[in-house]
């Protein structure tokens, strides 16, 4: 048992898929001798070598045509993508190649791909490296998006999405890197991609997150709890295709939800999870179901970040908005 | 200051673009202009290669009237393209990976896939594209220049299995305007990855001129910026593209980098049959001055001076040509329709909940 940040785990991850299977590779900008800007890939180059663990030419798009053609010849590979916020230059390999591999080829070729990067804000980052992205992502089929918001879920996860046969987007918010620790166990283990996780079990009312918002959906339960309100929360872990049922039977029980996400409120991951809700769930429901969201601005810049972001007091408000609606 | 800086850059593009200067065997006679250059290929290895270019041709001219019925779907046109098409596949091994571009079936068609299939994939059917294990092709590509890092991958992908194989792609004088166009070549140049570029100049990207895409005098030279060799070649004449593209695999199997090469060729049909008018960006002098280098003309010549081809044995291969066409849109005829459960099936390996919703959905509707 390791006592792992979020960082740690996720390296610990690639490196047991890399001592596992030869044909696993880990690939990107800086991941090699540099152990990556935030020291994910630290030290894997020197464990399994320059051929196993390297680094690219600095041009998206071809990290995302080198995956494709690597997967086509057999490989695993675990491209990185340096901040997610440079994913429109590899927009075409992931969204429109990858993603649809399996499909074109009339379920002939397979392309057993992750696709790692950094995102998310509250770590000042400059224009275009926390946007959250997910959103464009999951308009995709053919993709899974995982986001994972602890080092446990991190390191199992990241385990399932690397042994997929299909191509798995996988975020890493910046802000959990090295937030806290966790203990992980030091040998493999996997979850399941397309369930979500109940965090804290409640009775009033549901909320449903992903990422660092699962953390501030967690203290916003805690003060819901000293108000006299039992929250449950919900992790989504996979965002897309994400786990409808795990929603839908928790909302059967509370009646009552909101849906806690980073990126801007126009369209996104919390659209649709409402919109399933809206389909399936409506006569449970005693009140609508709310969003807690960013505004529909572009990312703004390091100074404002904090006023722009969701945070536990607006979570809490939002939640008492339903709960006495 | 500002007139020296103009001066050493010319110079120094000009001295760069002197050493692309088109390589050629036969010229338009058919006669061998470059004795020292010619091929080792065996007389009915060069008979094969006209065999290609015939059936290719035939089945062109049948593909567009088949379009024209609405018994075909996408099309789009080859004619013109032979030499650089098939003296390029020609000088692979059938274990080599092609990542075509949308005009290049007939490479991946020699490579191994049935006729009917590239039937099927012309008509949007997914039954075209399934290919047959250890057919090394992918599904030939739409988005321009995408084929060309994906190269990159391949290539790598079989220099770390050890494999004695070469990635090819094929792009379009367009397509060497992307910027995946350079990174591809990058990438496999950094890798020192067997890979071979192939750039189809032939001339419109759709209506746009080669000289509208660059100022660059060839695309050849492009490889000059990727540190990898680059070569400009007569698409017209078969023997030069098949040599060149034998040196290429070559040099890059034996661990000496990837390869450009340019294919000075012409397009005489539309860009694709989907409405587009070449009598809006071509003139009737420029289309007559390309039917003068026509790759089979000039070949043919070649060959009846080498005794090695005659009018009985073009008849033969046309008239096989168009019997195997009929057979193999018959084939695509019967095959059966695809449906949504189908495509459905074909999103993931393990398909997440609302795959299976969906799939419950269809199988109900579609097995009425």
């Amino acid at each position: 048992m390791g006592n792992w940040t979020m960082a740690q785990a996720i390296t610990d991850a690639m490196r047991n898929e890399l001592n596992k299977n030869e044909d696993v590779l880990v690939f990107g900008e800086d991941v090699g001798n540099n152990g990556g800007v935030f020291r994910v890939t630290e030290g894997l180059q020197k464990e399994f070598g320059e051929d196993r663990v390297f680094d690219t030419p600095l041009a998206e798009s071809g990290i995302g045509g080198l995956a494709i053609g690597l997967a086509l010849t057999g490989h695993r590979p675990v491209m990185e993508i340096q901040f997610f916020g440079f994913v429109f230059e590899v927009f075409d390999s992931v969204a429109g190649q990858m993603s649809r591999w399996r499909f074109r080829s009339g379920n002939t070729q397979t392309m057993p791909i992750t696709v790692r990067s950094p995102f998310g804000g509250g770590v000042k980052t400059p224009e275009m490296h926390a946007d959250s992205l997910e959103g464009l992502m999951a308009q995709t089929p053919g993709l899974k998006v995982v986001i994972p918001s602890n080092p446990y879920d991190a390191k199992g996860l990241l385990i399932s999405a690397i042994r997929d046969n299909d191509p798995v987007v996988f975020l890493e918010h910046m802000k959990l890197y090295r937030s806290f620790r966790q203990d992980v166990p030091e040998e493999e283990y996997t979850i399941e991609l397309g369930k979500a996780d109940i965090k804290r079990e409640g009775k009033d009312i549901t909320i449903i997150a992903y990422g660092a918002m699962v953390q501030a959906s967690m203290k916003a339960a805690e003060e819901l709890a000293e108000a006299g309100f039992e929250a449950e929360v919900i992790d989504l872990m996979t965002v897309s295709p994400f786990d409808v049922e795990t929603v839908i039977a928790s909302v059967e029980k509370t009646n009552r939800a909101i849906v806690v996400q980073e990126a801007q409120k126009q369209a996104g991951i919390a659209s649709q999870i409402v919109a399933e809700i809206t389909e399936r769930a409506i006569l449970s429901l005693e009140a609508p179901v709310l969003r807690v969201t960013s505004p529909d601005t572009v990312y703004p810049f390091a100074a404002v970040e904090d006023a722009w972001l969701p945070n536990p007091a607006i979570i809490v408000e939002k939640a008492k908005e339903v709960i006495n609606f | 200051m500002r007139g020296l800086v103009d001066k050493l850059s010319t110079k120094t593009i000009a001295q760069v673009e002197e050493q692309f200067e088109t390589f050629q065997i036969l010229n338009e006679e058919g006669e061998v202009v470059n004795e020292s250059a010619m091929p080792d290929l065996s007389d009915e290895q060069l008979q094969e290669l006209m065999r290609r270019m015939v059936y290719t041709r035939i089945w062109d001219q049948r593909a567009i009237s088949l379009n024209r019925q609405g018994r075909l779907g996408f099309y789009a046109p080859t004619a013109g393209q032979e030499a650089s098409q098939l003296g390029s596949h020609f000088a692979l091994d059938k274990e080599d990976w092609i990542l075509p571009g949308y005009r290049d079936i007939p490479q991946i068609v020699f490579h191994g896939l049935p006729l009917h299939q590239a039937f099927l994939w012309s008509r949007g059917h997914f039954g075209g594209s399934q290919f047959e294990e250890g057919l090394n092709i992918v599904v030939p590509q739409i988005i321009i220049g995408a084929q060309i890092v994906q190269t990159a991958g391949v290539a790598l992908g079989l220099k770390r299995k050890k494999k004695d194989n070469i990635a090819i792609t094929y792009t379009g004088d367009g397509g060497a305007s992307q910027g995946d166009f350079y990174e591809g070549m990058n990438f496999a140049g950094a890798y020192n990855a067997p890979a071979v570029f192939i750039v189809q100049n032939n001339r419109f990207a759709i209506s746009v001129p080669v000289e509208k895409q660059s100022a660059a005098k060839t695309i050849a030279q492009k490889a000059v910026a990727a540190g990898i060799e680059g070569i400009q070649v007569d698409g017209m004449d078969v023997l030069a593209v098949y040599k060149a593209t034998q040196d290429a695999r070559k040099r890059a199997l034996a661990g000496e980098g990837p390869t450009l090469i340019e294919t000075l060729t012409y397009r005489y049909g539309a860009h694709t049959m989907a409405g587009d008018d070449p009598t809006r960006y071509r003139t009737s002098d420029e289309d007559d001055e390309w039917a003068k280098k026509d790759p089979l003309i000039r070949f043919r010549k070649f060959l009846e001076g080498k005794k090695l081809w005659s009018e009985d044995k073009e008849n033969e291969v046309v008239e096989q040509a168009k019997e195997e066409i009929k057979q193999a849109i018959k084939d695509a005829d019967r095959t059966p329709k695809q449906n949504v459960t189908d495509l459905l099936g074909f999103m993931f390996e393990n398909p997440p909940v609302n795959i299976r919703e969906q799939l419950e959905e269809y199988t109900a509707k579609e097995s009425k």
